[in-house]
């Protein structure tokens, strides 16, 4: 017996939030919520897996580090020895100073934008990308709720109605 | 009711007890006479089998004439017989200072709630009042500190030295002489005695309009209160800064950083976090603080976190700039720090101040486990009182410095009076406020 996919809209984020909790005690399958604004509490009432993110941005951080420790190296002392504030020691160590705020930048910037990437890619998105909501008003002020069942799809029906679904329909 | 309980106020005792013997160590052993230096100075060569590095450094930040004769004989342990004897007073001052600046900080964090009318931090309140009980009597000992500096001419504050504004004299300072408008000792006593006065006046009107909304009906305490820590705020911010340039920056007077207000404060300002979250922890423990879960202690760990980052922003912008415009009269302050002997400390401390913290308190989970922030709360701790040993020993001990029994006599017994003095006072009511607006708010917090 194959599964159905029950597409609900709601037009209240708490009665939402309140539905997936319910749905959730009541052992049923959510596939995926669509709403306009990030609600809170929603991902750990959907049973979300914590984010990840936060330790690829640390090891982007490490590596924008590394890199513009290489940089400064390389430009400043390696390839062309620069006088740098009128302290011509061609060392990084002692230069230290004047690198930094760039060693500083740097982590900020690659944590910063790759960070956004990983999250890009990992959402499946890139430029001209065709939009995934099945519903157009979810980018306005409705909410759609995607739940499966390989049981009684009526039940299934009734009770996201009796939880305050404004329309129910079955998934294509 | 919080009750203090006997073992911790024994230890205080005992820490006020063996912290006097220190410091009392500490005056009796330093030198009276040349013909005492002259021993130790013996005694220091056949210790090391080397000579006193030149102490030229400490004669320019210390508002000395530069270009004058280093190698008369007299003078030299004329100036070591002055830095000996300083060191006591240089103990008793730091730990006297630190102590005092975690319960200012505290007031400020304070103030700042209620400011920002801040809904999560409601239930920490009565420990934040806990602490900044320790201010009134932190105030006396400064108060008390800086009248008998000015009094007796121990040679603490240089710039009071009569010589450098007689236009006779060899030490004639012209620089001195030029700040002379702000910086003397009537002037300056006067402002040390505005800035005590109000901070301790916002202290108190602010713990009695909290008592009293406790049990009002309506919020006329409570926004009272609110106004006043905008004022407080305002109030402090200007003198704060003016109190750092007159207790610690004077002490190298030729010296100038308009960072230095805010250094200090960001050092003040997360040693007093760490402690709140530390008098937390351990009243939460006991059992006395039901209402704080760990998502309030999350967010005293993220201060502690942030606001490391913050001193370690202002330590590296001061001296950046310095280092990079190589100016004499600027980098005079470094010399001592960043190349001479104090270099351990200065380079050091960033390990206990930056390192440790944002490497520890970086991951989410580890801001909610107590022992975590405990402990990295003591090393933040260490880590800043070396931050204000560094500010002020250079200029006051130089090259003799030492952390030894005054150094850490002085800690003990005002670690001990500051036990003593915070937990006495959350015996007196009760550790969680009532008719707050923001009760609700506090004790419903999740992150």
């Amino acid at each position: 017996m194959s599964s159905t996919t029950i597409q609900a809209i709601f037009d209240d984020d708490d009665v939402l939030l309140s539905a997936v909790k319910d749905l959730k005690a009541a052992n049923y399958r959510i596939e995926e919520i669509f709403t306009p604004f990030p609600v809170h509490g929603l991902d750990k009432a959907a049973g979300l897996k914590n984010t990840r993110i936060a330790i690829t941005s640390f090891i982007y951080g490490l590596i924008g580090l590394g890199f513009a420790t290489w940089m400064m190296n390389f430009m400043m002392v390696a390839d062309w020895p620069q006088n740098i504030g009128g302290k011509p020691s061609f060392s990084f160590a002692e230069n230290s100073p004047a690198f930094i705020p760039i060693m500083f930048e740097l982590t900020v910037f690659f944590a910063a934008h790759l960070m956004v990437i990983t999250f890009y890619m990992r959402s499946k998105l890139w430029p001209f990308k065709k939009a995934e909501n099945p519903d157009v008003r979810t980018t306005d002020d409705h909410f759609l709720l995607e739940v499966s069942t390989v049981n009684d799809v009526k039940t299934l029906e009734n009770l996201l109605k009796d939880m305050g679904a404004k329309e129910i329909k079955t998934k294509a | 009711m919080y009750s203090f309980s006997k073992k911790l106020k024994l230890s205080a005792i005992i820490f006020m007890i063996t912290g006097v013997l220190g410091i009392a160590y500490g005056f009796y052993s330093a030198p009276s006479t040349i013909a005492d230096v002259q021993e130790i100075m013996m005694h220091q060569e056949n210790a090391h089998g080397e000579a006193q590095v030149s102490n030229t450094n400490e004669h320019i930040e210390n508002g000395e004439e530069a270009n004058k004769e280093h190698n008369d004989e007299s003078e030299h342990l004329t100036h070591m017989l002055h830095s000996l004897q300083n060191r006591p007073y240089s103990a008793v001052f730091i730990a006297m200072f630190f102590f005092f600046m975690i319960a200012l900080g505290t007031l400020v964090f304070y103030a700042i709630q209620y400011a920002s009318q801040a809904g999560w931090s409601i239930v920490l309140f009565r420990v934040m009042e806990g602490i900044t009980a320790y201010l009134l009597p932190g105030s006396l000992f400064i108060l008390a500190f800086l009248i008998i500096s000015a009094a007796n001419g121990h040679h603490y504050y240089v710039w009071m030295t009569p010589d450098f504004y007689n236009p006779q004299s060899e030490h004639y300072d012209e620089i001195l002489v030029g700040k002379s408008w702000w910086l003397n000792t009537p002037f300056w006593m006067i402002r040390t005695f505005i800035y005590l006065l109000g901070w301790n006046f916002y202290r108190y009107f602010a713990v009695k309009k909290s008592l009293a909304q406790d049990s009002a009906k309506d919020l006329t305490y409570y926004k009272k209160s609110m106004k006043a820590s905008i004022y407080f705020l305002i109030f402090f911010f200007v003198t704060e800064s003016m109190m750092s340039w007159d207790w610690i920056m004077s002490l190298t007077p030729h010296w100038q950083s308009s960072l230095f207000g805010w250094y200090v404060f960001s050092s003040m300002f997360v040693s007093a976090i760490t402690v709140i979250a530390m008098v937390t922890i351990y009243l939460r423990s006991r059992g006395f603080l039901p209402k704080v879960n760990d998502s309030h202690l999350h967010d005293l760990a993220k201060f502690m976190f942030g606001f490391s980052i913050f001193w370690t922003y202002l330590w590296f912008s001061q001296f950046m700039l310095i280092w990079y415009a190589n100016m004499p009269e600027e980098t005079a302050y470094f010399v001592p720090r960043l190349l001479g002997n104090y270099q351990l400390l200065f380079i050091g401390m960033l390990l206990p101040n930056f390192v440790f913290p944002i490497l520890v308190l970086m991951n989410s989970d580890y801001k909610r486990v107590p022992w975590f922030i405990i402990s990295t709360g003591i090393i933040i701790l260490i880590g800043h009182y070396v931050d204000i040993f560094v500010m002020i020993t250079p200029a006051t001990v130089g090259d003799q410095w030492n952390i030894g029994i005054p150094e850490i006599g002085s800690i003990l017994f005002f670690l001990g009076l500051f036990i003593y003095v915070v937990f006495t006072a959350l015996t007196k009511s009760p550790l969680l406020v009532k008719g707050n607006p923001f009760l609700k708010e506090s004790e419903h917090f999740r992150y």
